[in-house]
């Protein structure tokens, strides 16, 4: 190959990434970076809606990497073809509702798709084997080259010398000598590499890249899936998993109520789609109701929703219900709020 | 100028929005995109920089976010 060659890098914004991409550019490759978003995606959501979290650094760590090593990065939104990879995941879940392999297996295929449209030559990861439980141990990492259909245009330069040799190595357009053989759970060859090449400040994703590895969001998405009876979802459902406290008092309505002013105001965006409630006697959160009231649930909804505002120890407290689908001014309720223990610890998803 | 209305969309949605306009548009064009998540104030010039894009006014009014970029 006498053109220069050219490489897509798929970008988490963690550091084994980075690295890999480090790697092939410093041999001269022109790589550009690819990050795809699922919904899923653990960068700055919720640091966008909480107030709390207002004052925490807010940057995309994907961008934040393509600019340190000076490439492009394409993100592409994967939310619509995504839906069939965590419904129906050909190798099941990991700990949680994380389906990981067929994950990986769908970000290469995207990638390879992508190297054939814009005429790129081979694809990089920064898997490393034998680092995550699921996905990455040496047996699956051939399963992820093959079922993607990259093959032997996937390389992961933090392994490569584990693993068998790829075209673009056969080819010599990268030198396999200059790539490494780290292997398994220990992040420091990662950390003495990205020491020599001056990189610190590098994000560290606690568990993994995305809210499907993370107990509580995947017990919420358990329960959504549960009680609609099927798995399909909209972006917004998977949105307001990750806003609020969740409390199902009865199987047929959840109630999703702020915690703070930050989780109101986004909230707020939804009260079109959603049948939703606030005390209007005193300051407090706004709800959003999931599923359908039936007779005596919005006394219920009320009562509960009383409880988590000021005037939660008051006799009586006035919620404003408005349902869904209709124009008109909402209903008043006026009720006594709920008392604290009878607020079921069964009711948090 | 083309305006995207990106109210309410959350990082990285705002980003995919203006990215699928600019690879529609030539060198030159300015595109104004309207947000609510106040993480474009640094995700749109960090992509901007990496695709040699330039951010040419960026501002916050009403707990909006306003910002133009040009395409280059
Ligand atoms: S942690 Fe999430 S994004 Fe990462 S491989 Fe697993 S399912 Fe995919």
């Amino acid at each position: 190959m006498k053109k220069q060659p050219k490489a897509v890098s798929l970008i988490s914004g963690g550091l084994d990434s980075m690295l890999a991409t480090k790697l092939i550019l410093d041999q001269g490759v022109h790589v550009e970076g690819i990050n795809f978003f699922t919904g899923f995606c653990v960068e700055g959501h919720t640091h966008a809606i909480r107030q709390k979290d207002k004052d925490k650094k807010k940057r995309n760590n994907a961008l934040w990497v393509a600019e340190q090593l000076g490439i492009k990065l394409h993100i592409i939104d994967v939310v619509e073809p995504y839906k069939e990879v965590l419904i129906n995941p050909k190798h099941g879940y990991g700990a949680h509702l994380n389906p990981c392999l067929d994950c990986k297996v769908f970000m290469v295929r995207q990638a390879y798709e992508w190297i054939h449209k814009h005429d790129f030559d081979f694809i990089i990861t920064g898997e490393v084997v034998g680092q995550r439980p699921m996905s990455q141990r040496k047996q699956i990492m051939p399963v992820v080259a093959r079922e993607s259909g990259a093959e032997t245009l996937l390389v992961r330069p933090l392994s490569a010398k584990n693993l068998p040799v790829t075209k673009p190595e056969a080819e010599g357009w990268i030198d396999r000598e200059k790539l490494h053989g780290i292997s398994g759970r220990t992040r420091k060859p990662q950390i003495a590499l990205a020491q020599q090449y001056g990189i610190d400040d590098f994000a560290q994703p606690a568990g993994g890249c995305c809210f499907l590895t993370d107990r509580s969001y995947s017990k919420k998405l358990g329960d959504l899936w549960g009680h609609r009876g099927h798995k399909d979802y909209e972006l917004d459902d998977i949105m307001l998993l990750k806003v609020g406290r969740h409390l199902r008092p009865k199987a047929n309505f959840k109630m999703i109520i702020g915690r703070e002013e930050g989780e109101n105001n986004f909230m707020e965006g939804y009260k079109r789609e959603f049948t939703h409630m606030k005390t209007v006697s005193h300051a407090g959160p706004l709800a959003l109701v999931d599923g359908t009231l039936e007779a005596g649930d919005a006394q219920l909804a009320a009562r509960i929703l009383a409880r988590f505002s000021q005037g939660k120890e008051e006799k009586r407290v006035d919620v404003v219900l408005h349902h869904k689908d209709t124009a008109a001014e909402g209903k008043v309720i006026s009720v006594e709020p709920m008392r604290e223990q009878d607020v079921s610890k069964d009711w948090y998803v | 100028m083309k305006e995207i209305d990106a109210r309410r969309l959350l990082c990285p949605m705002p980003v995919i929005r203006l990215q699928e306009a600019a690879c529609q548009m030539p060198p030159g064009e300015e595109i104004k995109m309207i947000c609510t998540d106040p993480g474009v104030m640094s995700d749109i010039p960090a992509w901007c920089k990496v695709h040699g894009h330039r951010v040419v006014q960026a501002e916050e009014t009403h707990g909006e976010y306003h910002l133009v970029v040009r395409l280059q």
